[in-house]
């Protein structure tokens, strides 16, 4: 690891300030910053710890009815708090599923949402693949047993890490995005990059600006939702396949449905032939085996995640089942 | 001249008389009649509390006035010849006190990614680092090979350079062991097709890495002629002996320190490379150098359990004899050696035709290291598999198809019929994959095998002194199993003092000479010493006591508390009185492992595992839910210590059987997971309860009757599991580790 300067500032104001510096970089709870860090992937010359800026610390209804989220809320705090596990269920449980508690108790959904990848040869200096400004995909005719099952073909085969992204997606979710002179508003969907737009970045954030608001639309309270994780292991693994569902219901009827799969693609991958499979449906096993199956169709996958299409058919029959209450097993 | 004792010796209560010499400096061996205080008991480790504490220091946290930091260089090719070393840069940094190169010759072959190239020590662990990343090093790069099947091809490339190695390396597939003997593979073959019922099967197994919790890693300190190594290693006296080897220095002169120690599993017995590299840079810079290989390190370049393709053939009777058994093997160690899988199928089970063939496969990658059991996990996994699958075949319960096949093992038998019942193995439906639904529960069992093995020579010393405490010494290291609380535990028994009374100091060559901790040999090896030598300190003890009640020594016994009393308790003394009268304050007493009493021909240790498993059918995934175990290990010393080992090798298992698996990138040959979140290992959440079951197996063979566990208990388990995945899918998983892909694939679902 190389030197670098330690800025704690005191206000958001000052954040930016100090995030001037050229290869300044934020830091919330430093759990994957400082992997990067020790893996000499990244040596940033300063970093500007937020985590303990109360600014970016709150959860609360505005005065329209949307729910708003500080960045700087740990996963820990969201799994935990009365209101998203009654009204925004997915999100909590997203959040109570990510690695151990220890983790989830540094880790902020800020630093989750703009993670870096997981990819092993991402996440390795010894390769320098096209994500890292290589020439190369090693996953595409390598190791590719976690990767993407859908959009896989564009030189980069990640599978974008954040559990609460998925979440966040099926609960319609906005970001307010700053550089400290200006805000910008952006739907959750818009906030991720394709490696067709760009293989190097996951999001469009620029070098100066920083999530400060996450936005939970007040029309969402009349959706259920159900995250769901299928893991490898029991103890603080990442998800083999994750999905996030919400659903509008009129009685047994769907009237709107917003479905998203984790681990699938790379950018969190919201599955409108799954959503259009559901609507106007009565809400029972058989329907939702056959979104699952839409949902799959035009799967892709690379040499060794076949397996992925079988588990998400699984999963997301499972939690269309879970959200409206309905027994899978039976 | 030995004296003759009379021995009951037996399995549990089931005991028989033996007649058996005893030296007679020796006490009477505990034999199953004897109920003793502390042996057999369940004594809580008595040094429990430091390492909770963090009281305990291991190699880890050894600082030495002047220590400098060692890294090592290693090779990022899996195949290439080292050309050119240009580490001029690195030597002007300032703090950089010695550069040295594997090997003088340039140039010279690295053969797999993670080979060490260079090594150098800096004043501190950064500076080490930033030299470290100034060193230029030029390769001619080569083809490799580092996946086991293509290295078997008869194009692949040759992992050693024919023209320039030993014979049998001229090849990738080195020449199979053959057992029992050349030239029977067609007699059995004979054998297996006029059987009533033959089957035969091809498994798979993965390279499984050691992650013991504290890396590989030394401090090594000259001073002068003379070598002190501070190590993380389970064999104090095999480093010494090594590294005298190595640097052509008489063992005397060099000390090896090994208090603690985070775990090893086999990959920490021999001095291996780094430590030849710690001690020339701790000689060249003339200062104290520490040298712990990172996790990535020790992924790499420290050992593991190689591979297998395991083709495994039985054949029965249709009364459900088996009448022979049959086993190919290949399996990949790296460049080292020690893939053979063979041990379960010749030795579990009665068959009269026995025929395994091993080859060890070379590939450019980290050389093995024996591993908790070497072969045996991987083999059971194959081989008890196979055997199930015959029971099925035969349309008998596979339990009851081993009680036939294995009657000669009469510890086995007693085995079975504990776990059977422990289990509630009759409760379980006989049909595989009966279950309705899409999750489906299982049960199934699988045999352990191992062998008893000690080395005699062992020797402790003890001493009392005249306020009354005790010491013990003991070169012995502590791997983790435990090893003080026994040693303890019998001396507390021997003086009838209390364990915690027992000072105990271990982990030092200067001490006596004590096992390696390989092998399960260690409670074997070293517990009759230990009892040995506190019955001679007893007996001193006795005479003093006698020479101040002024009676004759055989009059005076010594009884719980530690008191002195004569047979007719008309005069007592307590411990304080006593020793207070040693002569010059202190006396010490030796004893010595020595070969077995007599040829007890019990030369293998069995055990069983069963277990019961969910499988979910849809999404692949398998939970275990509980598994029971059954083990045997001669006398049990401290129950709860071997509960721990075979919580461990149980815990260890399913992490084997799901979960650890070194992935080489099969385009660079590179590793992709060298680290503990994507090489994943089984946590908490993933252990069921574990019940466990241990037998009092008697044999009187030496002074406390102990033999080893540790092995034993990781051996069976992915094939119990295994089993009873079977059983409630009725589909064989011939993979491991059992992934959802895996389980999928089996299913036919991908
Ligand atoms: C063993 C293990 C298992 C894991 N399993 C999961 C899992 O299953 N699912 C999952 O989702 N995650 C998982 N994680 C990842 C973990 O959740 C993330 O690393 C963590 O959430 C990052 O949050 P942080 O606050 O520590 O971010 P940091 O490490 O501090 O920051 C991460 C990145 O976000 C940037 N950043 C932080 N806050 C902001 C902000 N407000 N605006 C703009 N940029 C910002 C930082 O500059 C940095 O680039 C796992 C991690 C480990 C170690
Ligand atoms: S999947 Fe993406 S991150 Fe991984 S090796 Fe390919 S380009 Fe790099």
């Amino acid at each position: 690891m190389k030197n670098f300067e330690y800025a704690v500032p005191d206000s958001i104001d000052k954040t930016f300030e100090y995030l001037k510096s050229s290869k300044a970089i934020l830091k919330a709870g430093g759990i994957d910053l400082l992997d990067m860090m020790k893996e000499q992937l990244i040596s940033p010359d300063r970093l500007v710890n937020i985590r303990e800026l109360e600014e970016l610390k709150f959860l609360k209804e505005d005065t329209n009815g949307a729910f708003l989220i500080g960045p700087g809320q740990t996963l820990s705090e969201l799994a935990e708090d009365q209101t998203i596990n009654k009204s925004y269920k997915a999100l909590a449980q997203a959040a109570g599923g990510v690695a151990s508690v220890q983790i989830r108790n540094s880790a902020t959904l800020g630093g989750n949402l703009c993670q870096r990848p997981r990819c092993w040869y991402f996440r390795s200096a010894d390769f320098h693949c096209s994500r890292k400004g290589g020439d190369t995909c090693f996953a595409l005719d390598g190791e590719n047993q976690y990767h993407a099952i859908f959009d896989n073909t564009d030189g980069c085969a990640i599978v974008h890490p954040s559990a609460t992204a998925v979440a966040l997606i099926a609960l319609n979710a906005k970001l307010i995005i700053s550089n400290g002179e200006k805000d910008r508003e952006v739907s959750i969907e818009e906030f991720f990059v394709t490696p067709a737009n760009d293989i190097e970045r996951e999001n469009i954030l620029n070098k100066n600006e920083m999530i400060i608001t996450i936005i939970i639309p007040a029309d969402i309270k009349d959706y259920l939702s159900y995250y769901h994780k299928q893991k490898e292991k029991q103890t603080f693994d990442w998800p083999l396949a994750d999905v996030a569902v919400a659903l509008r219901m009129e009685g047994d009827r769907c009237q709107d449905a917003r479905i998203v799969l984790g681990s699938a693609a790379p950018v969190p991958f919201r599955s409108k032939s799954a959503e259009q499979a559901l609507v106007n449906q009565n809400i029972n096993k058989d329907t939702a085996i056959k979104a699952a199956e839409a949902a799959l169709i035009k799967a892709e996958p690379l040499t060794l995640n076949e397996y992925k299409v079988p588990l998400f058919k699984t999963i997301i029959y499972r939690t269309i089942c879970h959200t409206v209450g309905i027994d899978p097993m039976n | 001249m030995p004296r003759k004792e009379k021995l009951f010796v037996g399995i549990n209560k089931d005991l028989e008389e033996i007649t058996v010499p005893i030296p007679d400096a020796d006490p009477k061996p505990w034999d199953g009649k004897d109920e003793l205080k502390y042996i057999g008991k369940k004594v809580p480790r008595i040094d429990g509390t430091y390492k909770t504490t963090g009281r305990a220091k291991y190699t880890f946290d050894i600082k030495v006035p002047g220590m400098i930091y060692g890294k090592i260089i290693r090779s990022p090719y899996p195949a290439a010849m080292v050309t050119k070393i240009d580490s001029s840069q690195a030597e002007k940094l300032p703090g950089v006190r010695s550069i040295i190169r594997v090997k003088d010759e340039l140039p010279f072959p690295v053969r797999f990614a993670g080979q060490e190239v260079v090594a150098l020590a800096a004043d501190t662990e950064h500076l080490a680092q930033e030299a470290a990343d100034l060193v230029k090093i030029e390769y001619d790069q080569k083809p490799f090979v580092v996946d086991l099947d293509e290295a078997m091809k008869e194009n692949a490339p040759l992992v050693f350079d024919p023209k320039d190695e030993e014979k049998d390396k001229v090849k990738n597939v080195r020449d199979a062991r053959i057992y029992p003997k050349d030239g029977k593979s067609e007699e059995i073959d004979a054998v297996l097709n006029s059987s009533d019922h033959k089957i035969e099967a091809t498994y798979r197994t993965q390279v499984q890495t050691h992650c013991p919790m504290e890396t590989h890693g030394v401090v090594a300190k000259w001073n002068d002629e003379k070598l002190t190594i501070w190590a993380s290693t389970q064999g104090t006296f095999m480093v010494r002996n090594q590294v005298a080897d190595h640097f052509n220095i008489p063992k005397s002169d060099i000390r090896v320190i090994t208090k603690f120690m985070g775990g090893g599993f086999g990959s920490k017995l021999k001095a291996d490379t780094y430590t030849m590299l710690a001690v020339k840079l701790a000689r060249e810079a003339k200062k104290p150098v520490r040298l712990m290989l990172s996790r990535k390190e020790d992924h790499l370049s420290t050992g593991n359990r190689p591979n297998s393709l395991q083709t495994v053939t039985v054949g029965a009777t249709k009364e459900g004899k088996i009448t022979g058994i049959k086993l190919k093997s290949f399996g990949t160690a790296g460049i080292g050696r020690g893939a053979g899988t063979g041990g379960p199928a010749r030795f579990i089970y009665d068959a009269e035709k026995i025929y395994t063939e091993e080859s060890d496969v070379y590939t450019n990658a980290g050389p093995s290291a024996p591993f908790r059991a070497p072969g045996h996990p991987q083999g059971a996994f194959a081989f008890e598999q196979t055997i199930d699958d015959m029971a099925y075949k035969i349309g008998m319960d596979p339990l009851e198809f081993r009680i036939k096949n294995s009657e000669s093992d009469k510890v086995r038998q007693a085995e079975y019929k504990i776990g059977a019942e422990k289990f509630g193995w009759l409760k379980r439906n006989p049909k595989p994959g009966a279950e309705k639904g899409v999750i489906k529960t299982g049960a199934g069992l699988a045999n352990s095998l191992w062998y008893y093995i000690y080395s005699p020579g062992s020797h402790v010393s003890l001493r009392v002194n005249d306020d009354g405490s005790v010491q013990l010494r003991s070169g012995v290291q502590d791997i983790g199993g435990g090893i003080v609380t026994p040693m303890a535990m019998i001396i507390a028994e021997e003086l009838c003092l209390k364990p915690t009374d027992i000072k105990i100091t271990i982990g030092d060559t200067e001490f006596g000479l004590a096992p390696t901790s390989g092998g399960s040999q260690t409670t074997a090896g070293l517990t009759p010493a230990v009892r040995n030598a506190a019955y001679s300190a007893k007996q001193r003890l006795l005479k003093i006591a006698a020479g101040l009640m002024e009676v004759d020594m055989k009059e005076v016994k010594l009884s719980d508390g530690g008191t002195f009393s004569t047979i007719d308790s008309k005069k007592q003394m307590i411990w304080k009185e006593v020793t207070a009268e040693i002569p010059e304050g202190q006396f010490s007493v030796t004893g010595e492992r020595m070969e077995d009493y007599y040829e007890t021909k019990r030369w293998k240790i069995s055990g069983v595992q069963f277990a019961e498993v969910k499988v979910d059918t849809e999404t692949g995934s398998i939970k275990v839910k509980r598994m029971v175990a059954i083990h045997d290990c001669g006398r049990p010393m401290d129950r709860l210590t071997i509960e721990s080992q075979i919580n461990g090798g149980i815990i260890q298992g399913i992490s084997f059987a799901f979960y650890e698996n070194r992935i080489l990138d099969r385009n660079t040959g590179v590793m992709v997971n060298p680290n503990l979140e994507q090489y994943k290992i089984a946590g908490a959440r993933d252990v069921p309860p574990i019940e466990s079951h241990i037998i009092d197996l008697n044999l009187g063979q030496s002074s406390t009757g102990a033999i080893g566990v540790g092995e034993p208990a990781t051996i069976p388990t992915a094939a119990a599991i295994a089993n009873a995945v079977y059983h409630a899918i009725g589909v064989r998983i011939r993979e491991m580790p059992m992934t959802p892909s895996v389980v999928l694939k089996a299913l036919n679902k991908v």
